[in-house]
């Protein structure tokens, strides 16, 4: 089997995190540990684009900030949405005037970005690169399914996708927590179809990233405090919980999901969130935090991202999936 | 890829589309069904009072404009909760009782219409409004001419 994964030897750490989300977000069980809440999705612009690209430069200058830093002090930026022709990432990167790559790996672009930026910083390219995501329910409904006041029913395993952005600077300098390997995924196909059913396919990609972590490094689940995927949603995480005891893996109480963890089950949402603000928030929100604070000292986090498009669909294409994984 | 790696990926796929099939919870059809009963019910109820209402009250009115008029107010009110953010609420209850009668054409239109209006009247709004609906207008035309054509065929051969 061949190698995906990188090490870092130069240790590239986490500088600041700042996490941005939506109201219905918000009033998740996770909504203590967001950085910030907006009540107004569309973040005071006229339309939801513009919102979104708002929440979007928030989430960077956020982070610069706590960092207390300037914009200019950053050397790249690394993002992507899940727009047609990234528009919420370029247009911010319009607004900061900062060497930019746009990035586009759907759901998993996080930890993609994270990837590219820490190996960036270990071979000493860049003193100081960001990496952002993010989502908007709003604009990915509308390009991906029907307009929002449109009456349609879901089906009961469908995922909402969350509003929510996040922004991670890394930096050879710090005490954050260190990206020590980053696992480029393959991308995956089982055949799924069912556009509804994105944490079915995900799950294959996720389950091939982790026996590649595992295989790469020598770790196994019991170095790990904990196992995050990114949007696999309830569904999702309960099939890759079946694919890894298959082959004599038991994830048990370490792993949870971003987009599971992002919605009380009150809150209409079928089987949790999806989308690429989900791992970016959780991570610059919960992860980061509880690094900090000591509770967590090795982490896995493998976001995990669906690569179909409408049209793809719509001529009978299943979905191919993907994850790449980071280890904190 | 060989021909026997495409049969084991092929085994592989239809393997696990068989398990996702039985761990992916189902929608209730009983539930579904009766939920979709009563609110398509509902409406059409209230569309019947609409229509004995008018006729009541403007006695001189023929059966036919009463239709018209009970359909237009519908149509207006599923327009008015599209616009005020409620009927994708009733409809995601509704299901088929909610988009199958004349308020779900209605619900359809105007949230496209809404939706689009940020990139302008011309090219939002009017070159989107019929995404959701236009295929319900294009079969709509087709399969009522083709029943149009039988009914003449009918016609001709047994002349009735």
């Amino acid at each position: 089997m061949k190698n995906q994964t990188l090490f870092f030897k130069n240790k590239p750490r986490i500088v600041s995190g700042m996490s941005i989300v939506g109201k219905k977000e918000g009033d998740g069980p996770l909504g203590k540990y967001f950085d910030h809440i907006s009540d107004d999705p569309k973040f005071g612009e006229k339309t939801f684009e513009k919102g979104e690209c708002k929440m979007f430069l928030k989430a960077i200058t956020g982070a610069v900030d706590k960092a207390k830093l300037n914009n200019e002090d950053l050397d790249l930026l690394l993002a992507g949405d899940l727009l047609n022709q990234l528009i919420s990432s370029s247009y911010v990167a319009r607004t900061l005037s900062v060497p930019y790559l746009g990035l586009y790996s759907a759901c998993s672009t996080m930890t993609e970005a994270l990837t590219i930026g820490a190996n960036f910083i270990n071979d000493g390219h860049f003193k100081l690169v960001a990496c952002a995501t993010g989502s908007h329910f709003a604009t990915a409904e509308r390009q991906y399914r029907y307009p929002l006041e449109y009456g349609c029913q879901r089906p009961p395993y469908s995922q909402w996708t969350v509003t929510a952005a996040g922004c991670t600077l890394l930096s050879l300098k710090g005490e954050g927590p260190a990206i020590t390997h980053a696992t480029i995924g393959k991308v995956v196909d089982f055949g799924i179809n069912d556009l509804n059913n994105m944490g079915a396919a995900m799950a294959t990609a996720a389950a091939d990233t982790i026996y590649s972590v595992f295989n790469d490094t020598n770790y196994d689940e019991r170095d790990f405090d904990a196992i995050f995927t990114g949007d696999l949603g309830r569904l999702g995480a309960e099939i890759l919980r079946d694919l890894c005891r298959e082959k004599g893996l038991e994830l048990g109480q370490k792993y949870s999901d971003c987009g599971e963890m992002m919605y009380k089950r009150e809150q209409n949402c079928y089987c949790g969130g999806s989308g690429a603000g989900a791992s970016a928030s959780v991570l610059n929100s919960f992860i980061l935090g509880k690094m900090q604070a000591g509770e967590y000292k090795k982490v896995l986090l493998l976001a995990t991202g669906a690569l179909m498009s409408p049209t793809s669909s719509y001529q009978g294409e299943t979905i191919p999936s993907i994850s790449h994984g980071i280890i904190l | 890829m060989t021909e026997q790696q495409t049969k084991e990926i092929n085994a592989r796929n239809e393997r696990y589309n068989k398990y996702v099939e039985s761990v992916t919870p189902k929608t209730g059809t009983f539930v579904s069904l009766l939920k979709a009963f009563v609110i398509g019910g509902i409406t059409c109820v209230i569309a019947e009072l609409i229509g004995d209402g008018l006729s009541t009250l403007l006695p001189s009115l023929s059966d036919e404009l009463v239709s018209s008029y009970t359909s237009m107010i519908i149509v207006s009110v599923a327009i008015f909760f599209t616009g005020f953010g409620f009927y994708d609420v009733i409809a995601r209850h509704g299901g088929a009782g909610s988009f199958l009668p004349i308020t779900g054409f209605a619900n359809a239109m105007s949230s496209a219409a809404l939706e689009y209006k940020s990139e302008g009247l011309i090219l939002g709004t009017s070159v989107k409004m019929f995404t959701v609906v236009g295929p319900v207008v294009v079969n709509g035309i087709v399969w009522s001419t083709f029943a149009g054509i039988v009914r003449y065929l009918v016609m001709l051969i047994f002349g009735v």
